[in-house]
């Protein structure tokens, strides 16, 4: 017998999952513009999600047996579908509107920093401001602000960029042994912290960075290195006694920069990697390499890269500008 | 006079003791659910009386109670939620601090219903008093047999624990509560599940208001019919108010739910009228967080009918011209008070104990706390009032729990109603910090604002 589907209508388009799905899994299965943006959800972290609420949708229709329209906005990562729900997301006014202010919110205390930011092209918070954000901003009060914390002697915690997506407490929590980091303080106040700042010493912590959506937790042995966009991003892998020992290495010229988990299209690691494989194998005859990573065409990070490109649509009805594009790929060609 | 049931015996010397209370004919219900009647039979009298949770949402409480799962050799919680601190509502600890057996039987009586074998009693952190008060009542109350095991010798077994708080207003809010009490920080958590399937240590919990509890005992005593027929529709029994303001007898009263607010505010049994012969400005009718309500619109509701202290006619007219019950709280202002300054302090209060976790409330109730701050000390521009419009209304539904909203609506109401206040605080600056603006020229009130 096959087994049991929810039918699920997302923006329109159907689609058939397991119960027990979450809105924003289903729309991940559709992909493409409807999936709801994500800041504080991670699928690999249990009780994750719920607290950005970027991921707000409108349940429309409740189920088939009960079509009731939910009364409000709800999380599409804590809310699981039920058959014959109707989402709506990038279709709803209110949906869209909520979002622009959930943003707002999330920059009126954010230093905007980006600049002097090593998180900066890869970082969620400026994806999604750039795509749901107001270009200015009606906050005309001073941002809170912190100093800057070493945890450790490889992490650097900077509060001030923080959104308090509780990610790198429930990797701390579920992936060491003693919860011993945590949220102190409420409200706008509240920071990441560990006891009297000691310092997060496990063989795992070090993913914290990779888990942290803005530049709040950064890798110290990179921190100011590089831009990211400037560095080419290879897929390895080594016989690591810890951890799975498959990674990405940024690259700048012959340099292995910094060493990530691999990340997949909704920026989360595939596996969590060590800290020996993070921060102190650097060299490349560590490494067997495999192949360039895949990066998102969107993103800032292809500039220049590897992988085909896709031309703009404005060049395609256009000889001149096609004539021009060739030119600088085959220039490109030679460089690389 | 009005018909009291919690209150009845308040003024008895030496009530908050054991003996005295059991003279007045306490732990009767005690006797009379245990003894005659099964759990069904308690949950069932309690459907009957109409009694609707006291703590602010007025959710029917017999309903409540018959949602609780009870899967087979799973534990089930009674919590009751003692962590009272909503400006303006301090119902919860009179009677504490008064009759804390009242408190105690109406945990034996609604545990019994239940079937839960322990209970806690989550005290704000800041009533080491009345902890201490309940704590000996508990200890009384277990001597004479009434608590422990084999409660009148019927086989049923109860603990109650106090367990304080650490004061914050957050771990008022169910699942904040039941985090605090589970020893984590007290951030509300994500619904479903609700309580009543995975609350404390993921067991089946029912979480009921301090007041709620106690009126369970009045209903076993006389019966859910007889307690049904004390009130109008669906707001039935007796309701404490705490008032205070500017009123000539602040305090907490027991009225008969159904009573006008005009007689409420000026009957010499009740407030006594506005303190130094005064005129009203404003209520808010059921502390902080419900909507503030303009003198025009307290008395009578937005279609002439004469406004009630019930449920319904509280809400009648929605948020545009009505407001809620709430918890109680009943504040009322005099044409001296500044409904600028009294909204920034009841933003203050939720910028303070916002718990960080969702975004909207976080950065939002901060956010409008420094607009308002910057109005009430004329710094202000009109534009900053639509600004406000639209923070609250962010705020508003987008958050994990409650706290959001308590913020946003008292934001929203000032602004319907008072407008003209705030323009005037932008508009004249210096005269702002001298004056009050006196009585305000109460808008039409069904006209849409912004």
């Amino acid at each position: 017998m096959a087994e049991e589907k929810f039918r699920v209508t997302i923006d329109g388009i159907p689609v058939d999952v397991t119960p027990g799905t979450t809105i924003l899994n289903a729309a991940r299965e559709i992909g493409g513009d409807i999936v709801p943006p994500a800041m504080c959800y991670y699928s690999k972290l249990e009780g994750s999600g719920g607290k950005c609420r970027t991921c707000l949708v409108k349940v429309s229709k409740g189920s088939e047996k009960d079509p009731r329209p939910m009364p409000k906005l709800v999380a599409s990562c804590r809310t699981t579908v039920m058959d014959g729900m109707e989402v709506q997301n990038i279709t709803s006014p209110e949906v869209v509107e909520a979002r622009k202010g959930v943003v707002e919110m999330l920059l009126i205390n954010h230093p905007l920093d980006c600049p002097i930011c090593d998180q900066a092209g890869e970082c969620k918070l400026q994806d999604l401001s750039y795509e749901h954000g107001a270009e200015q901003t009606r906050y005309k009060f001073p941002r809170r602000t912190f100093e800057r914390i070493d945890i450790g002697d490889k992490i650097q915690l900077h509060m001030n960029r923080c959104i308090l997506c509780y990610r790198c407490v429930y990797v701390a929590n579920q992936l060491t042994d003693q919860r011993e980091h945590g949220i102190i303080s409420r409200g706008d106040h509240a920071e990441i912290s560990t006891f009297i700042e000691k310092a997060l010493d496990n063989d795992f912590i070090g993913n914290v960075i990779d888990v942290c959506p803005v530049g709040a937790l950064t890798d110290k042995t990179f921190r100011f290195k590089n831009r990211v966009w400037f560095t080419k991003p290879v897929d390895a892998h080594r016989d690591c006694p810890t951890c799975s020992g498959k990674v990405t290495l940024w690259y700048k010229g012959a340099d292995v920069l910094r060493v990530t988990g691999r990340k997949d299209a909704y920026n989360e690691v595939e596996d969590f990697i060590c800290n020996t494989c993070r921060f102190d194998t650097k060299q490349t005859q560590d490494w067997i390499l495999e192949e360039p990573t895949k990066i998102d065409k969107d993103s800032v990070i292809t500039a220049n890269h590897y992988n085909s490109f896709n031309p703009p649509a404005v060049i395609e009805q256009d000889l001149v500008l096609q004539a021009a594009n060739e030119e600088q790929l085959e220039r490109t060609e030679r460089l690389k | 006079m009005a018909r009291k049931l919690l209150l009845t015996h308040i003024d008895v010397p030496g009530i908050e003791g054991f003996e005295v209370y059991r003279q007045q004919g306490g732990y009767r219900a005690v006797e009379k659910a245990v003894k005659t009647m099964t759990p069904d039979d308690v949950v069932e009298e309690v459907k009957k009386s109409g009694l609707r949770g006291r703590g602010g949402a007025g959710f029917p409480t017999g309903m409540k109670w018959s949602f609780l799962a009870k899967p087979e050799g799973v534990a089930r919680y009674l919590v009751c939620n003692a962590d009272e601190s909503e400006p303006g509502t301090f119902k919860d600890r009179y009677l504490m601090t008064k009759i804390p057996h009242a408190l105690i039987e109406g945990m034996i009586v609604s545990s019994y219903a239940l079937g839960a074998n322990t209970s806690y009693i989550y005290v704000r952190g800041e009533m080491m008093p009345q902890i201490r008060i309940l704590e000996k009542a508990i200890a009384e109350a277990k001597a004479a047999g009434f608590l422990g095991k084999n409660i009148l010798g019927k086989g049923y077994d109860l603990e109650i624990y106090v367990q304080p708080g650490g004061g914050a207003y957050i771990c008022g809010e169910e699942t904040a509560l039941l985090e605090s009490l589970e020893g984590k920080r007290g951030n509300p958590r994500i619904k479903p599940p609700f309580p009543a399937v995975a609350g404390l240590y993921g067991c089946p919990t029912v979480v009921n208001n301090v007041e709620s509890i106690a009126a369970t005992v009045p209903i076993i005593n006389d019966g859910g019919e007889e307690y049904a027929k004390i009130g109008i529709e669906r707001s039935t029994g007796t309701k404490l108010i705490s008032a205070s303001g500017n009123l000539v007898k602040p305090g907490v009263y027991e009225i008969e739910l159904g009573l006008p607010v005009e007689e409420f505010i000026y009957s010499d049994e009740y407030c006594g009228g506005i303190a130094n012969g005064k005129r009203l400005k404003a209520v808010v009718a059921g502390g902080s967080s419900v909507p503030i309500l303009p003198a025009n619109l307290v008395f009578k509701t937005a279609n002439g009918e004469n406004r009630l202290m019930t449920y319904e006619s509280l809400a009648d007219g929605g948020f545009q011209t009505g407001t809620m019950m709430g918890s109680g709280g009943f504040i009322a202002y005099d044409e001296d008070q500044c409904i600028v300054r009294n909204t920034w302090n009841f933003t203050r209060f939720y910028h303070h104990e916002s718990c960080g976790q969702c975004s909207p409330c976080r950065e939002g109730t901060g956010w409008m706390e420094k607009v308002l701050h910057n109005i009430e000390s004329g710094k202000g521009s009109m534009e900053e009032i639509d600004l406000l419009w639209d923070i609250q209304r962010k705020i508003e539904g987008n958050t994990i729990c409650p706290l959001g909203d308590a913020a946003a609506w008292p934001v929203a109401a000032a602004i319907r109603h008072f407008r003209d206040e705030f323009e005037w605080h932008i508009t004249h600056p210096e005269e702002a910090q001298k004056r009050n603006f006196g009585l305000a020229h109460y808008a039409e009130p069904r006209q849409p604002v912004v």
